[in-house]
């Protein structure tokens, strides 16, 4: 699986837009200008992207409250999410969702989730409907390594690996559920292992290596597009803001993070890409001001938009509207 | 020469219809095929769920359309829900409704909020169908009328048949619905026979119906108290009281209409509902009487519902649990006074 430059840079463009897009949320959050309750995703962009870059329309991903990465990664547009944060009627969900429910069923996007685990199961339902329409299509799971010591894991993985459905399991471990180090609360170091009990592949990925993630993605979506089953993929990662914007940071520290950040993904891969020669700091430069630009211009046209109508909290409760 | 068929077996004929009529409606659940489709050992179908509801499907629709899951109700409901989500209609089966205990999530923060969470550019068209009410000795954990909880849950519909025929036409037109719909099988009622049409045709959800006219009292009822009522409104006849009993059919759309309708029609209402007392239909449908319909009272709204208690097991506790035609009837000759 080589990519070429085009997709290349096409994958940077990704990373480079997630990563501006959390800083710029980062910057609101910290200026009052945008309010609410949002988990970045910087740091892990090379699973997002890495694992995004083998779908297409007929895949689905469903994803975790630290979804706006795995929403970019898959395509949906950043203007409708912007508009989505301040909470406007041109949001990709109308207003109605906010950080944690932002999707797009027409990119495939079955949306961000407040609970732990959840989407976990709709991947698995998205993955038996693929099966049962036969059309080709596979279902990626997103979530973190303190959703996989839910119940709709287990039950979704087994019932995945039974079905030989066609989905994906990645597992993002970033170290910490909310506030609590892994090692307080999970007994195995590798979540990957937990495949064993259902009797599918345990992959572990390096999360801050993109061509890692997207080689051993890309293997496991074969797989499972074959017919042959489910994978659970373990990406080994980080999350640079902490659980949430504000976040104190109590619970690690200075050094372990800067550790990581040494890892970071987006500029190992343009080290990598430049030295091999396939792309030009030129280009790269280029797609970060466009990137910039293009969340700028987000930012100002969601601070523009108008706000939902307050009749509108009544709408869109059921598909065939009824009272009460 | 009408036919007389068991609500078991007429949710069976519902689901044969349903699965021929749309190839993206999917039945899954614990037993539904119950071990069949194994041809090769010569079992083409087995079980077909806990009460027979399912048998045959297997048969006539395949493995794929028609899936045992594991014990695993979290797992598959999320499943169901995601597969709703993506094109297909799946009708799974939630053994008993007491289970929504270890699956609540799957309904309560996915099926009933998805559309709305996403600016209604989703749809969840979903079938829960689920076991209720008390009846056939199961105890504490077999025998809940929880669809107070669904009831309660914006965005999930619920409905429950008190005969064959309607619960066919009910279970087609929940199917059939964009929207994810809670189908109540009161078990008490499930072998027990009534007419059912032949062929292919609903019921529509959010229609009350009335089960008897009568001008003197309306007893409010569904699922297995529609005949407890039925009961209570014929031994009232006898002593000269004429009762009017509305088979609300679906608690979730409601028929206000056709609630306010028999209040302004008898000015006295008796709702008797299966579930304990507390936060359920028959304090809702009360208030609703109290509300909307105050100018049209003509005395308190009474209920007759189960004690603040679980089910119990031992068939004289069970039989004191459950309401009864004569607490009904002694209900009503007391507001009639």
């Amino acid at each position: 699986m080589t990519l070429s430059t085009e997709q290349l840079m096409d994958c940077y463009r990704r990373m480079r837009r997630i990563r501006t897009f959390e800083e710029k949320l980062a910057e609101l959050v910290g200026s009052g200008r945008l309010a609410g309750f949002l988990h970045l995703y910087a740091g892990e962009e090379a699973v997002a992207v890495g694992v995004c870059e083998h779908l297409g329309g007929r895949d689905y991903v469903a994803s975790t409250h630290r979804g706006h990465g795995h929403a970019i990664a898959k395509g949906v547009d950043v203007a409708g999410m912007m508009a989505e944060l301040f909470g406007r009627a041109t949001g990709t969900c109308k207003g109605k969702g906010g950080s944690m429910h932002i999707a797009d069923l027409d990119k495939g996007m079955l949306g961000a989730n407040g609970i732990v685990g959840a989407g976990i199961p709709l991947a698995t339902g998205a993955a038996l409907s693929a099966q049962v329409r036969k059309t080709g299509g596979v279902a990626v799971a997103f979530f973190g390594d303190g959703a996989s010591n839910q119940g709709q894991f287990h039950e979704a993985l087994n019932l995945a690996a039974v079905w030989k459905l066609p989905a994906l399991f990645v597992v993002e471990n970033n170290g910490y559920g909310e506030a609590t180090p892994m090692e307080f609360v999970t007994p195995v170091r590798d979540i990957a292992v937990r495949a064993t009990s259902y009797g599918i592949p345990g992959v572990i990925a390096d999360g801050m290596d993109f061509f890692d993630v997207y080689a051993k993605a890309g293997e496991a979506i074969d797989r499972a597009r074959r017919g042959d089953g489910p994978t659970l993929l373990e990406c080994k990662t980080y999350r640079y803001f902490g659980h949430y914007v504000g976040d104190p940071l109590t619970y690690r520290t200075k050094e372990e993070a800067e550790a990581w950040r040494e890892k970071d993904a987006i500029r190992h891969f343009e080290e990598r890409t430049v030295r091999d020669g396939v792309m030009e700091p030129g280009n790269l430069r280029r797609i970060d001001a466009e990137v910039a630009a293009e969340v700028e211009a987000a930012v100002t046209a969601a601070e523009q938009a108008p706000l939902p109508s307050a009749e509108s909290v009544l709408t869109d409760v059921y598909a065939s509207e009824t009272r009460r | 020469m009408s036919r007389q068929l068991p609500m078991v077996a007429a949710i069976n004929e519902a689901l044969h219809v349903a699965l021929a009529s749309d190839p993206t409606v999917i039945v899954l659940g614990e037993d539904v095929a119950g071990g069949g489709g194994r041809q090769d050992q010569g079992i083409e179908e087995a079980w077909g769920g806990i009460m027979g509801a399912t048998k045959g499907l297997i048969k006539a629709f395949g493995a794929e359309r028609v899936r045992d899951t594991p014990i695993s109700e979290m797992g598959f409901l999320g499943a169901a829900v995601g597969a709703a989500l993506t094109g297909l209609r799946p009708v799974a089966e939630l053994m008993f409704i007491d289970f929504i205990g270890v699956s609540l999530d799957p309904l309560l923060n996915q099926a009933a909020k998805l559309r709305y969470m996403f600016g209604g550019k989703a749809k969840v068209p979903l079938t829960v169908r689920t076991s209720t009410g008390a009846g056939l000795r199961s105890a504490a954990q077999h025998s809940q009328s929880l669809y107070n909880i669904t009831t309660s849950i914006p965005g999930l519909k619920t409905v429950i048949p008190s005969n064959p025929a309607d619960a066919k036409g009910l279970l087609l037109a929940a199917i059939r619905d964009d929207d994810p719909v809670v189908f109540c099988e009161p078990k008490s009622l499930m072998f027990k026979k009534g007419e059912v049409p032949e062929g292919d045709y609903m019921v529509p959800l959010g229609k009350a119906a009335l089960a008897r006219e009568g001008g003197d009292v309306s007893l409010v009822a569904f699922g297995a108290m529609v005949d407890v009522a039925l009961a209570a409104a014929a031994a009232l006849a006898e002593e000269g009281v004429s009762a009017e009993v509305l088979d609300l059919r679906s608690l979730q759309p409601l028929d206000e209409a056709a609630i306010l309708a028999t209040l302004a029609k008898t000015g006295k209402v008796v709702v008797v509902d299966e579930a304990p007392p507390r936060c359920g239909i028959a304090s809702d449908v009360a208030a609703l009487c109290v509300d909307a319909g105050f100018d049209s009272l003509n005395g308190p709204v009474r209920r007759v519902t189960a004690p603040h208690t679980p089910v119990p097991f031992s068939a004289v506790l069970e039989d004191a649990y459950r309401p009864t035609a004569a607490r009904v009837a002694e209900t009503v000759r007391g507001m009639l006074g």
